[in-house]
């Protein structure tokens, strides 16, 4: 069913997709989530925000892709903020949802403790509330990363200009061609997989703490 | 937006097997069975690992697997295989069906699993002293308290059939997709079927998810009503955990 010689000859071109790919989600999964640390940190001051903020961003992440991606052809065309702007958007529901919790998950004597400290406002943000929030923050980020691999393949079938392993697949569909579209679709499983597995020892490596005291996986 | 009007308002655009009622239709009924025999695989088995507590690692793998796959790889995977099972019926309508039946399925295992295991031991003890039967254990305590969660999984899962339905026109099944990949072909003058297309799906998604939200929303009033003063289990659709996200 797969004819590997076809593969072999191509590897550079696959390993260009592939490279394309993480590009198409690590730069949204970057953009939400400067945005959503932003405005988690703005909901925990103001709880007021909560709300509309997991209203809109819970319709934004309601709506199917392709037809998310659509909708912006008329403004962007077939630029690169059409895969973008609804890939970035995708992310904020998740992100947002899994830092307020961490924040709020902090226990209220580690607070009083860094205010003993001496701890003010962003310094105590920054060095005790955010590190405390990095295992459900990591949470988000795993699953937003899977997520998007998986939509980002979507794109190319309004276009061949946004790349990614998802070209693979259409031109695969076009061509009849079982090789290329089976490639795309297993290596955008694979790669999935993958990022998943980084994320997790990421996470590892940011919370040396946690191995100190429990081996407890929190999200797994 | 002229465009848009244009489609919108060209009597073609409703009429026959390639108008806007037939598609829509289309992807209603295909969304609507799919999501049933989900259903019929998935909810039992939820149930049953989370009555019993057996099995919950398993669980807890088809849902990571589960996330890990995305609908357009899904469908061209099933593509060949289905080709070859049946070279008439193959394209369309099987790959579509079947992918949009295993995207469903995690959703709603793992949140009718994670419903259940929400409820409070104590409680489920306390009933069985009162003398109720497992059967009864499952249907007076566990079900209504785990609602929340469980209709959140049906939230998940239905947002992933109607995206799925949609890549589906890719590879020939009808549904409004259809509209975005036939806009799409023609250019600038199909950028009203393009942008029509995509807003009827949206619409479509949206109005959905809303009526789900609110049935969740039904559900968790009724919850923590039952519980009378124990009103820990408010916050029972909103546990903040990340992979039970509706």
């Amino acid at each position: 069913m797969i004819d590997w010689g076809w593969v072999v000859g191509h590897l550079d071109d696959i390993a260009f997709l592939l490279l394309q790919h993480l590009v198409l989600v690590a730069v949204p999964l970057a953009a939400g989530l400067a945005a959503s640390l932003a405005l988690a940190v703005a909901a925990i001051r103001h709880p007021v925000i909560y709300g509309p903020v997991t209203a809109l961003t819970g319709i934004l992440y309601t709506i199917p892709s392709l037809a998310a991606f659509a909708l912006l052809v008329p403004l962007f065309s077939f630029s690169w903020l059409t895969a973008f702007i609804p890939l970035t958007t995708y992310t904020l529901l998740i992100l947002f949802r899994n830092i307020v919790a961490g924040l709020e998950g902090v226990p209220s004597d580690v607070l009083e403790a860094a205010d003993a400290m001496g701890y003010r406002g962003r310094q105590r943000l920054w060095r005790v509330e955010l590190p405390l929030a990095i295992p459900l923050t990591m949470a988000g980020v795993r699953l937003a990363a899977v997520t998007l691999i998986g939509l980002a393949t979507v794109v190319s079938i309004l276009g061949s200009s946004f790349g990614g392993l998802g070209l693979l697949i259409t031109e695969g569909l076009q061509t009849f061609f079982p090789t290329k579209y089976l490639l795309g679709g297993l290596l955008s499983i694979a790669l999935a997989l993958v990022v998943d597995w980084l994320l997790v020892r990421t996470e590892r490596q940011l919370t040396p703490w946690a191995r100190a005291t429990s081996g407890r996986a929190a999200g797994a | 937006m002229n465009e848009l009007i244009g489609w919108l308002t060209d009597p073609a655009s409703w009429q026959g097997d390639s108008g806007i009622p037939f598609r829509l239709l289309e992807h209603v009924a295909i969304a609507a069975v799919s999501i049933l025999a989900a259903t019929l695989i998935a909810l039992p088995v939820g149930l049953w690992i989370g009555h019993t507590g057996r099995g919950a690692g398993v669980a807890i793998n088809i849902s990571n697997i589960g996330r890990a796959l995305p609908s357009y790889a899904v469908i061209v995977i099933i593509l060949p295989i289905s080709l070859a099972i049946s070279p008439d019926y193959g394209l369309d309508l099987i790959p579509t069906f079947v992918a949009m039946v295993i995207l469903a399925i995690p959703p709603i295992l793992i949140n009718a699993f994670a419903g259940l295991q929400a409820v409070d031991r104590d409680l489920l003890e306390a009933g069985r002293g009162m003398g109720l039967t497992e059967s009864q254990v499952l249907r007076d305590l566990e079900l209504p308290l785990a609602a929340p969660v469980i209709i959140g999984g049906f939230r998940t899962a239905t947002l992933n059939v109607i995206a799925t339905a949609t890549i589906g026109a890719v590879v020939g099944f009808g549904g409004l997709g259809a509209f975005i990949l036939g806009g799409r072909a023609k250019g600038i003058a199909g950028l009203g079927e393009l942008i029509g297309g995509a807003l009827l799906v949206t619409i479509l998604a949206i109005s959905v998810d809303l009526v789900l939200a609110w049935l969740q929303r039904r559900a968790a009033r009724r919850a923590d009503r039952s519980m009378g003063p124990a009103r820990d289990f408010r916050d029972l659709s909103e546990i903040p955990v990340p992979q039970f996200i509706p």
